[in-house]
């Protein structure tokens, strides 16, 4: 429930308390990245080190903790995750605990890593799931935003994940006016069955005005911002912060978005920063509030199955 | 003394599957019979299950469908994200809420959401989605042993019996047995055309499970399907044991033992 006890000016702010910390994310590989793709919110690039690598030490301290704390989920994002020489051992260990999610751009995949994780997979009773994002449905639509040859190394990748047992969910971000989405759709998954994925996962998601996308398109104005008022009856589990929390190597953050906001990192304590209740002042926020669920596995809208 | 009891996961309008599974219960001379919830979705003529359910003493919690029927809400919060998913949950969420009778709305309405019942010395919480959610997928490859616990210390209760996602499976954990029991409702993604209902016995303090398959005309009730023009997508789910929709919320091992 969102408290109201927060105010700046006489205006009460719109904040988010975590009800139970369902989600547990890893910044796993900082900010680096071996894309710099446009529309990356959090600039990421092969020489941004604002944010640096986890340790398997440090997440297996995180994931002992996490247990105390009933956590349901663990994921994995960067950067490129796969960029962490620990990156494999991290997910090994991380399916002793619960089910993991790995976010990777599918171009660094190595096969005996691949078959490592089949293996892990196999022995836990959790489920192992694989996200790759690729923002358009061929090199013409995708290269743009991600890199020259992306595309290519992107498909090959998933087509390695493919070929090892796993329904990788596809995630594109929405770079394309949103009328566009059931064209967008059938494209990607005529090209994925080509590329021999039968049933394709997909997520479309919604572009963040923040980081490299400013330069894309554009940043939020100061009015594209959550109110309280929003909030009346407003169902707050569709926040990631309601039910989430990110371990980056400074310590505990709101959530997996806001990571270079100076006011996102709660503490460097897990169980004290899922205490701290947030307030939901961000232009970032207001997507989230608009999209919902953004962050979650299960897709979101338009999804490989539609007609 | 030992006391079995059955449990009922998702009717979904199956009325056949469901007097299938009463008579396979009384058959092995159990006389107490749960459901936890949904009692209508998917299937034809959702009002055959009320007079089933109350002629053999049924005790039923409430689903999250049971909610938006009885109180006439405008989806049936199942909780599916995908647009696909939802298409085909609202064909049969506007079918069922046009073919549900009044006085059955009014009993989904006052149906509890949870419920304590004692067996011999063993406590069993019955929910429908998780003991925190109404809606709640405990599916089994997602929910971390630690995660289930500290459910049982919440609600002084030896066993927890859920249902929701269509799927059974068991745990025994250090402090209790978590069982997700399954659904009468539909095949549960196997290739097989049967469903399931749980027995639990309890034997002092101990309890075990059974999964128990149930065969049911199935032809027929495809066969009703059709004439109540229900999707062609559900009919072959009934006809081949696969599901065809709301696959969108399954995770990497539920779905990539399914066929589509
Ligand atoms: S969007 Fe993903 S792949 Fe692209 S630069 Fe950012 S982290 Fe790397
Ligand atoms: S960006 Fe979204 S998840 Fe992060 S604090 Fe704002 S509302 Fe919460």
């Amino acid at each position: 429930m969102p408290h109201s006890n927060n105010s700046v000016m006489g205006t009460t702010l719109p904040t988010i308390s975590l009800s139970h910390l369902d989600e547990l994310w890893f910044q796993v590989s900082g900010t680096l990245c071996n894309l710099t793709c446009n529309h990356c919110f959090i600039s990421c690039s092969p020489t941004n080190n604002n944010f640096g690598f986890l340790s398997l030490a440090a997440v297996h301290a995180s994931l002992q903790q996490s247990v105390t704390l009933g956590v349901k989920g663990y994921y994995f994002t960067g950067g490129e995750p796969f960029l962490n020489p620990e990156m494999t051992a991290i997910l090994i260990a991380t399916l002793k605990y619960g089910p993991a999610t790995v976010l990777t751009n599918a171009t660094v995949l190595k096969q005996d890593w691949i078959d490592a994780l089949v293996a892990a997979s196999r022995a836990s009773r959790y489920s192992l799931e694989f996200r790759v994002s690729i923002d358009g449905f061929d090199a013409a639509t995708n290269d743009p935003i991600r890199g020259a040859g992306t595309f290519a190394r992107a498909r090959a990748g998933v087509q390695q994940l493919v070929k090892a047992g796993f329904l990788p969910i596809i995630t594109a971000t929405r770079t394309w006016p949103q009328g566009n989405d059931r064209t967008v759709l059938a494209n990607f998954i005529k090209t994925l069955k080509e590329a021999g994925y039968d049933r394709p996962r997909i997520k479309l998601l919604p572009a963040l005005q923040i980081g490299a996308e400013i330069q894309r398109s554009r940043g939020y104005t100061d009015a594209q911002r959550v109110t309280s008022e929003m909030l009346d009856g407003f169902d707050n589990s569709q926040f990631v912060c309601e039910h989430a929390r990110i371990v980056t190597d400074r310590g505990v953050h709101v959530c997996p978005i806001l990571i270079e906001e100076p006011d996102s990192l709660l503490g460097t304590d897990l169980q004290q920063a899922t205490q701290a209740d947030y307030a939901i002042t961000h232009g970032a926020c207001l997507t989230c509030y608009q999209y919902g669920a953004i962050c979650s596995n299960s897709s979101l809208g338009l999804t490989s199955g539609d007609s | 003394m030992t006391t079995q009891i059955a449990l009922f996961g998702g009717v979904y309008s199956n009325y056949l599957a469901l007097e299938a599974a009463i008579t396979d219960a009384r058959a092995r001379g159990i006389s107490d019979l749960y459901c936890l919830g949904d009692l209508g979705a998917f299937g034809p003529f959702p009002d055959r299950v009320f007079p089933i359910l109350q002629r053999h003493n049924v005790q039923c919690i409430q689903g999250n469908y049971d909610d938006s029927i009885g109180n006439d809400l405008d989806n049936c919060q199942c909780g599916y994200t995908a647009e696909r998913d939802n298409y085909y949950a609202n064909i049969s969420y506007l079918y069922t809420q046009q073919h549900t009778s009044a006085d059955n709305k009014a009993f989904l309405r006052q149906l509890p959401r949870t419920r304590i019942i004692q067996v011999e010395q063993t406590q069993i919480l019955l929910c429908h989605g998780s003991p925190r959610k109404l809606n709640e997928f405990l599916w089994e490859s997602t929910s971390p042993d630690h995660f289930l616990e500290p459910f049982f210390s919440q609600h002084a209760v030896d066993v927890i019996a859920v249902t929701h996602t269509g799927i059974k499976w068991q745990r025994q954990l250090p402090s209790g047995l978590f069982v997700n029991v399954g659904v009468l409702g539909r095949p549960e993604n196997d290739g097989t055309t049967n469903v399931w209902y749980t027995i639990l016995e309890m034997s002092g303090s101990k309890t075990s499970v059974e999964f128990v398959p149930v065969e049911y005309d199935y032809q027929q009730l495809a066969q009703d399907m059709q004439n109540e023009q229900l999707p062609s997508e559900f009919i072959d789910t009934i006809n081949t044991g696969w599901w065809t929709t709301c696959l969108e919320v399954l995770p990497q091992k539920e779905r990539i033992s399914g066929k589509h």
